[in-house]
């Protein structure tokens, strides 16, 4: 008996039932966060093999850029001042929606133009063939980075998730059931224990009823046969055995 | 069921050498807030650590830039702080440059996912 850690309550029928509701409960929360888990590492896998392919591709695509960048440079001369000096409004902004994945919100990010190019005069003057190039190839890249960024959140996110659900999952596991399993023993055991003192205790005054009847029996005989022997010698009516017998009270 | 679109567009940010800047400035990133300050970094050979460590910072605490692009091999000289970084937004992006190509080992992000297998079982 106190074997591990249990909740202290008063050991009755009620709280036993009460407990083992309890303990239902905690299984099958238990399993729910079990699926659950399983299901992130599942999206958590696949997330992790799509943002190391996608990287793969992102190392050709930004060489591309630089390919590109570098043909401008070469026709257009060195843009590289004009260009940092005229940023002011960003033409390319994203969008983060929220999806619900398993019970977890990942955000996705979207791509989206406003506004207008800041860039459509650079390279008037010379090369603005390579330069628009330029732009478009950086637009692509620009793309799939931001695709690549919504892999990266998701697995962040999913990550945390993850570590959370884990712990709550064995939290149940290794504190919360054994808690209930223990208390419920515990219960049973007084429960049981308490049965068999009752169960004693009347065996006991059964025993000590028995010996009262018999000793009063003894002295009502004895009683009897002095009655019988005087009635022998003096005629007297007969008298009621009500008369003679009296209950003592049992007292314990 | 996914929820409503978020109404605020967020910025991209930038952290690069300046052939990286010039060519997504030219993609159409780069604003100046209202404080007049870029969301971008133009780290040149002279820039000190310790500023890249200090507009890093501020760009990271920033609201608006939702995706943060970084070139690798400045990424490795501030790697501190990038995996300190540990929030979901903004998502901080390691690319590779003209002259460093892309290498997976030093990757923040994939670097994570080491503890649960190794990059090269994915392949």
């Amino acid at each position: 008996m106190g074997s591990g850690d249990k909740i202290n309550v008063f050991p009755s029928r009620m709280i036993l039932s009460v407990m083992k509701v309890r303990l239902k409960g905690a299984q099958k929360g238990h399993s729910l966060l079990k699926k659950k888990s399983d299901a992130l590492t599942m999206k958590f896998r696949q997330t992790l093999k799509k943002i190391i392919d996608n990287k793969l591709v992102m190392g050709d695509v930004m060489k591309a850029v630089y390919f590109s960048l570098a043909e401008a440079a070469y026709s257009a001369g060195d843009i590289t001042q004009t260009v940092i000096q005229n940023a002011d409004k960003a033409q390319n902004k994203i969008k983060f929606q929220r999806d619900n994945v398993a019970g977890v919100q990942l955000t996705n990010f979207t791509m989206h133009t406003e506004g207008s190019d800041n860039y459509q005069l650079t390279g008037l003057g010379k090369g603005g063939q390579t330069v628009s190039r330029c732009k478009d190839t950086a637009q692509k890249a620009l793309k799939l980075l931001v695709e690549l960024a919504s892999l990266q959140t998701a697995f962040i996110t999913l990550d945390e998730a993850i570590k959370i659900t884990n712990r709550r999952v064995n939290g149940i596991e290794y504190v919360i059931i054994p808690r209930f399993e223990n208390t419920i023993a515990y219960v049973i055991e007084e429960l049981d224990e308490r049965d068999r003192e009752e169960f004693y205790r009347l065996k006991k005054i059964q025993d000590k009823k028995k010996i009262i009847r018999a000793k009063q029996k003894k002295l009502a005989d004895a009683l009897t046969k002095k009655e019988a022997d005087k009635a022998m010698s003096v005629d007297q009516p007969a008298r009621s055995i009500l008369e003679q017998q009296h209950d003592p009270d049992i007292m314990f | 069921m996914s929820k409503v679109t978020m109404a605020k567009s967020h910025l991209i940010g930038l952290v690069g050498d300046e052939d990286t800047c010039t060519a997504f400035l030219l993609g159409g990133i780069g604003e100046l807030n209202n404080a007049r300050e870029p969301n971008f970094l133009v780290v040149k050979k002279d820039t000190t650590i310790g500023e890249i460590e200090s507009s890093l910072r501020k760009l990271l605490a920033r609201k608006d830039i939702g995706i943060l692009l970084i070139n690798q091999h400045i990424a490795n000289d501030v790697r501190h702080i990038i995996d300190g970084h540990t929030a979901a937004i903004p998502a901080v992006l390691e690319i590779p440059s003209k002259e460093h190509p892309y290498d997976s080992s030093k990757d923040s992000i994939l670097r994570r996912a080491k503890g649960m297998f190794s990059v090269d079982e994915m392949r």
